[in-house]
């Protein structure tokens, strides 16, 4: 068994009167794809944004690649950390490819025309879109461009949190199709946040199931589908069991 | 017209001063106001005080707030010294720069609350320093509203400029000013003309900044930052004299009587070989407390003026008495040369159309006290919070049915058109002749006596040469002299500047 990437102690965490994160202990093996779902409120994302520590843990510590990350300065940790979530955050006042290219920039990195384009035609963009602005770009344009972004740095880890939650059903599927590919091409390791039990069992290796601020189960997708991890993660995966089930018959 | 176009073309100085004062109040205000709204954006305790402490200074007239500066400067003096003007430009510059303050920062505060979470979250989670993120995200987002805050700024201090006239600032408040004492028209309007035009040149130059920034067009951003830029660097190289020491300031109030005095003394002073400077406009309590600090170098005032505002007396043992113990008191307690009296007096008197006060049968402040309730008197500003009004209202127990205020030489038209019948006129003032007015007798004597006094500056009592050329006027002016002069700048007709009734005024006395 490789050290892993990711280890996570005793992690809690509350606002206010709200407890988010109720003592969480992970750790997560280099070259995974972990999704971690549950219901809104569940504490999800709090434990993502612990990792590249845009959110401090009450108690409890996060180590990336054998480092304790509240030691770390906060921009040097995440400039090693990809970041994709939900509302996308492109800069509006920079072009497509300044957006893709601000962690080079960040990095001190002159060239870097070659390597936008590059990360332009990995998310399937067309390069020549370098010079768009992002508020002429479709809502799916414009995660892809996220992706680029998160990417262009080289970071060994990728953290998503909802990413495909605004995209239509269609670009939702092949987004998440493409992130696969590029996970398992680029050997990246990817923590993905979603509430869709569908997307997390087709497209992580392992799957966490999160309720009131606990893990309640830590399974496989095959593990799941055939019956494991208890109750609450049963209730999340009969919903696509049932409508794949519904569907094959209107098929018959 | 063709008065307008001259007085225009006469106000380059003025226009040059108010570019200056109105730029360097804003560059003020920017300077303080972009670090404060960053401080703000990180803490909202802060952005809760400053928005709160820049909303308040807004509430305060503007007028009040120019003249706050005065004590304040002046109680500075204790630490920075002697040195420290509190007159002129740099009191200006303070409260202009503080009413810029608002608009400036509540727009930053305001673009930096309205930007959408997720781009400053990204912004983090590229891994940006908070000085990145300022320099990358934050500014370039904030700054088209930032633009529309300064370009409002800009606007409200240009404006609000005009009134530094009244603490001896130059600026086209100067005409105004000017204009509004004498009944100068053309002068009011061409100062009206030069400020608003100067505010629309702003405005459209800063909105084109504002437009450039927006839009992202760097051309557009420069080009109207450039053009702002030469019109600030020509109105420098225009008021740019060698600093001269010699110079003699020359304070004067906000009155006829008092331009013509001020011309009177610096055309002495030119002829003896002074250059001169004018401050005019400058409010009363102002006037004294610049010449006893020695912001300005001469000013005329009254007995009766510095008897009641600086000794703080209600009594009045008689005009002589007066003199002497002012003179005294000046000598001890400022330092400041009381160069003698110029031989007339300006007193307070109550004064009515002379028809009117025979169809009511008064002929004496008492006779009045007993018709006052069915009156209406009307006063300058000043006037109803004077001791001297106090005095001569308990003396003989005077209750109006109405008190007005007007500029002092609006009092005379109210008291012709009956929208005041009775008003506070000065008794040196040509229009009690020429508007047949009756001045009430005051049995009592309740109103001391208001000798007209040259007053010296501690620094410029020094100043043999300069006494040498002025004593001259000390007993020289007759009250029927200062009459005529007055009246030649005050009437409606035939009016003169006060430059000219001061050479007429010259002649006349034969100096």
């Amino acid at each position: 068994m490789p050290e892993p990437i990711l280890e996570l102690r005793d992690l809690a965490k509350s606002y206010g009167a709200v407890e988010a994160l109720r003592g969480v202990s992970l750790d997560v093996a280099e070259g995974s794809f972990v999704a971690l779902v549950g219901a809104s409120g569940s504490g999800k994302s709090t434990l993502l944004k612990t990792v590249n520590a845009l959110v401090v843990p009450g108690t409890g510590s996060v180590s990336f690649e054998g480092e304790d990350v509240a030691a770390l300065p906060g921009p040097a940790l995440r400039r090693r950390i990809g970041y994709v979530f939900q509302a996308i955050g492109l800069f509006p006042h920079m072009s497509v490819g300044e957006n893709v290219g601000i962690g080079l920039k960040l990095a001190g990195e002159r060239n870097r025309a070659a390597r936008i384009a590059e990360m332009l035609e990995l998310v399937e963009l067309d390069p020549a879109m370098a010079s768009r602005m992002p508020s002429e770009l479709s809502g799916g344009q414009r995660q892809r461009v996220g992706v680029a972004r998160a990417l262009a740095p080289q970071p060994d880890l990728l953290l998503m949190d909802e990413p495909f939650g605004a995209l239509d059903p269609v670009t939702r599927d092949s987004l998440g199709e493409r992130v696969r590919e590029l996970h398992k091409r680029l050997g990246l390791t990817t923590v993905m946040v979603t509430h869709d039990m569908a997307e997390a069992m087709l497209l992580a290796d392992r799957v966490l199931v999160m309720s009131e601020g606990r893990i309640v189960a830590d399974e496989t997708p095959a593990g799941l589908l055939s019956g494991a991890g208890g109750e609450e993660a049963q209730a999340l995966v009969a919903v696509p069991r049932a409508q794949a089930e519904r569907l094959a018959r209107i098929d018959r | 017209m063709s008065a307008v176009w001259d007085a225009l073309l006469g106000l380059g100085d003025k226009l040059a001063a108010h570019v200056l004062l109105a730029a360097a109040a804003l560059a003020l205000g920017i300077a303080v106001a972009l670090p404060l709204a960053v401080w703000a954006s990180r803490s909202a305790t802060v952005s809760r005080i400053a928005l709160g402490f820049a909303s308040l200074v807004q509430t305060i007239p503007a007028l009040a707030l120019l003249a706050l500066f005065f004590p304040i400067l002046l109680s500075l003096r204790a630490v920075f010294g002697e040195g420290l003007p509190t007159l002129g430009f740099l009191p200006a510059l303070l409260a202009l720069a503080l009413y810029a303050l608002l608009p400036i920062l509540r727009n930053a505060v305001t673009a930096r609350e309205q930007m959408a979470p997720g781009v400053l979250e990204a912004a983090d989670g590229v891994g940006m320093t908070p000085g990145q993120k300022l320099r990358l995200v934050e500014a370039p987002l904030a700054a088209p509203y930032i633009m529309a805050g300064i370009r409002t700024a800009a606007v409200w201090t240009i404006g609000a400029a005009t009134l530094s006239t009244t603490i001896g600032q130059p600026s086209l408040g100067d005409p105004i000013f000017a204009g509004l004492q004498t009944q100068n028209w053309s002068l009011v309007l061409a100062g009206c003309i030069a400020s608003a035009g100067l505010a629309l040149v702003a405005d459209t130059l800063l909105g084109a900044v504002e437009r450039g920034f927006a839009s992202r067009r760097p051309a557009l951003l420069w080009g109207g930052l450039a053009v702002a830029l030469a019109g600030i660097a020509a109105s420098a190289l225009a008021l740019y004299a060698p600093d001269d020491d010699e110079t003699v300031v020359i304070g004067a109030k906000s009155f006829s009587e008092q331009y013509i005095l001020g011309r009177l003394i610096g055309e002495r002073l030119e002829a003896a070989g002074y250059a001169v400077e004018y401050r005019e406009g400058l409010g009363s309590a102002v006037v004294h407390s610049a010449v006893t600090t020695g912001a300005i170098d001469i000013s005329i005032d009254y007995t009766g003026t510095l008897w009641t505002n600086q000794l703080k007396r209600e009594d009045n043992p008689g005009r002589a008495e007066i003199y002497r113990r002012l003179v005294e008191w000046e000598r001890e307690q400022t330092g400041t040369l009381i160069l003698g009296r110029l031989g007339f007096e300006n007193n307070y008197g109550l004064a009515m159309r002379a028809d009117r006060a025979q169809e009511l049968g008064l002929a004496s402040i008492a006779d009045l006290a007993r018709v006052a309730p069915r009156l209406t008197i009307g006063g300058d500003p000043e006037f109803f919070e004077r001791p001297e009004w106090i005095a001569v209202r308990d003396a003989y127990g005077l209750r109006f049915g109405e008190t007005r205020n007007f500029s002092p030489t609006f009092m005379y038209n109210a008291l012709q058109s009956g929208e005041a019948d009775v008003i506070s006129a000065y008794t040196s003032d040509g229009r009690i002749a020429a508007d047949d007015l009756q001045v009430l007798d005051d049995p009592r004597g309740a109103f001391p006596s208001y000798d007209a006094i040259i007053l010296l500056s501690p620094e410029a009592a020094q100043d043999e040469r300069l006494i040498a050329a002025l004593r001259p006027l000390v007993g020289a002016i007759p009250v029927e002299a200062m009459r005529e002069a007055n009246y030649a700048v005050d009437r409606e007709e035939n009016k003169r500047t006060p430059a000219e009734a001061a050479r007429m005024l010259t002649e006349r006395i034969g100096l």
